[in-house]
């Protein structure tokens, strides 16, 4: 079983900064992280291998050198290896030529070691789109499974797995064919304390780094701002709704004004 | 070549025969856009045995509906709704395409626009159209939610988005609206599927009811501690209301996702919303602005939650929240004019 799990570094929105003047994130701000979804899904996928009792887990991310950072954080939680596709040519990618880069790179990964499955968080916290991983399985032609709570069983010999994807008011019980890609929700499972010897092999481990050259059969004018259909148009500041009314006095004072404006409203607690 | 695309559509996303929500509040925003370009509004309803629901879709504004009725669309599937969804699109060639932005719609509309090289906006919360330029403006909070970002998509079409649920309204339904009903065959069989939905098991306590509760507690960082947002849960408790609470605190491990209220959780829209050291951050204030009474309680009287809120108090909420505990409970003790659960 060889699992890939894609991850991005993003910003810790938490800690993030606007420059109130220009309207831009400061991202000295901000500290860059393994996006906690994809920490999950690197999680994942040590519980499957260790479940199945082998197989390889590979990690792939598109960005700026220092992303190799992400990857050594997911050697520490269990990984085995790590890729990070890193040029120009991806820079400005929104989710479209995002999905393109990657899955050229999951091709050249696949033709060394043929993939079973593909794992993703649900979406980065950065961007927020959820449209990378259904977007790699299109390109790929792979069925994707979006929002997956369990992976109750991988049956190797038969080349199914099933699922729990949760759905507004519950969970559906899917089966699918291997290969696939999940997308995982937090409550997948919990991030374990990363045991010492990942801690030590993290450290010291150099990922694999390659540029658009080292891709086969890419078409440079679907890379990067080129071949981003999505603009940012404009950033504006939302219109500010119609200001509220503050009550007036101490505590106590504030809190009888507001009962007395509750007791109008009575009825609405009354639909409970 | 993009003037051949021509039309607005909504994805009309029914789970068991009944229509979700948001494609209604979609046929709304999407009618506003059709008529500013002077187009039709048309709606796009898959499944089994759902082809009456056209009657509705075009109650709620839409001109025309196409409808694909068959056994293999049963369940929603990404691989099937995807063929299907492509087909139509290539055929009929819309200019814009708007989902709803759910599990199944963001899912959709991202394999649909990778497979049509287009643009998809995630998570909308405000739509307009440029209509010399027939461009789709579709703005969402950025960078962790302070400020608004207009994305266009200038060259490709159909020009897609997915759209929050209860950010947009709902046309009043019109039953005697006319419309035409289109239907399409497809050439899918079950055998050719590489996924089976094998169940689906509704879980009704799950929800926290959130998106349906009358009276929402929601509790931010300025709480402090998880021993101090006990206090929110109390006051929820007191009055029958359902606790929600920030991105910040849900990350705290203070309370479960399922009761996160903004952007990245729910979107509601309570009869009465407690905002108990919440700042207001626009991400969280999409998920809670449209609720019609809003108390915001914060230290801070600079936070922007005073700006959405009905009636804001200046103050600390260690002080204030237990005072109010106190007073709704004795209300509720003297039993009168006072008795909210």
């Amino acid at each position: 079983m060889h699992i890939v799990v894609c991850v991005k570094q993003v910003p810790d929105t938490k800690i993030i900064k606007i420059n109130p003047k220009t309207n831009t994130l400061d991202r000295r701000s901000a500290p860059a992280i393994l996006n906690p979804y994809d920490a999950h899904a690197v999680q994942e996928a040590v519980r499957i291998t260790k479940a199945i009792g082998k197989g390889t887990i590979s990690v792939l991310s598109m960005g700026p050198p220092q992303a190799v950072a992400v990857i050594k954080k997911s050697i520490e939680i269990g990984a085995d290896r790590g890729f990070l596709i890193s040029d120009r040519a991806f820079a400005g990618a929104d989710t479209l030529a995002t999905s393109y880069a990657l899955s050229k790179a999951l091709e050249r990964i696949s033709k060394d070691m043929p993939v079973d499955l593909i794992l993703c968080g649900k979406h980065a916290i950065d961007g927020d789109t959820g449209q990378v991983g259904p977007g790699i399985a299109r390109r790929l032609d792979i069925p994707p499974v979006t929002n997956v709570i369990e992976v109750a069983e991988v049956n190797e010999s038969e080349k199914t797995i099933l699922i729990k994807r949760k759905i507004t008011d519950g969970y559906e019980l899917i089966q699918a064919q291997i290969p696939c890609l999940l997308t995982v929700e937090k409550e997948i499972n919990s991030i374990e304390y990363s045991p010492m010897p990942n801690m030590i092999k993290a450290a010291r481990y150099e990922p694999v780094i390659w540029s658009v050259n080292d891709l086969e059969g890419v078409d440079r004018t679907q890379l990067g701002l080129k071949g981003s259909p999505t603009i940012v148009g404009k950033m504006f500041t939302p219109p500010k709704p119609e200001g509220g009314k503050r009550l007036e006095g101490n505590a106590d004072e504030q809190i009888q004004q507001l009962l007395e404006l509750l007791s109008d409203k009575k009825e609405l607690f009354a639909g409970k | 070549m993009m003037d051949e695309y021509r039309g607005v559509w909504v994805f009309i996303e029914q789970n068991d025969g009944k229509i979700e929500g948001v494609s209604l509040e979609l046929l709304g925003a999407g009618r506003k856009l059709a008529d500013k370009l002077e187009v039709p509004l048309s709606g796009v309803l898959l499944g089994y045995e759902i082809k009456s629901l056209s009657r509705e879709v075009i109650a709620y504004g839409a001109d025309q509906v196409y409808v694909i009725d068959h056994e293999v669309m049963k369940d929603y599937r990404t691989e099937s709704y995807m063929k299907a969804v492509i087909n139509l699109a290539e055929k009929y060639k819309p200019e814009i395409f708007l989902y709803g932005a759910t599990s199944n719609g963001k899912d959709l509309a991202s394999a649909v626009a990778t497979d049509l090289s287009t643009g998809l906006t995630a998570d909308t919360t405000m739509l307009d159209v440029e209509v010399e330029k027939r461009l789709l403006e579709a703005s969402r909070p950025a960078f962790g939610g302070n400020i608004m970002a207009t994305i266009l998509c200038k060259k490709h079409r159909p020009q897609m988005a997915t759209v929050r649920p209860k950010v947009m309204k709902a046309m009043e339904p019109d039953p005697d609206r006319h419309g035409e009903v289109i239907e399409e065959p497809i050439a899918l069989r079950e055998d050719d599927m590489r996924t089976k939905v094998i169940k689906i098991v509704k879980d009704v306590t799950k929800k926290v009811n959130l998106a349906e509760a009358h009276v929402v507690v929601a509790g931010g960082k300025g709480m402090g501690d998880l021993q101090n947002f006990q206090l929110i849960h109390e006051l929820a408790d007191t009055i029958g209301a359902t606790v929600g609470g920030t991105r910040d605190v849900v990350e705290a491990g203070w309370l479960p996702h399922e009761q996160q209220v903004g952007q990245t959780g729910e979107t509601i829209t309570p009869k009465i919303y407690f905002a108990i050291g919440i700042s207001g951050a626009i991400q969280h204030v999409v998920g809670m602005k449209n609720s019609e009474f809003i108390i915001a309680i914060n230290k801070d009287p600079q936070a922007p939650i005073f700006d959405v809120a009905t009636y804001g108090i200046v103050g600390d909420a260690l002080e204030i929240v237990p005072k109010l505990i106190k007073e709704f409970k004795e209300a509720r003790e003297r039993g009168g004019e006072m008795s909210y659960v």
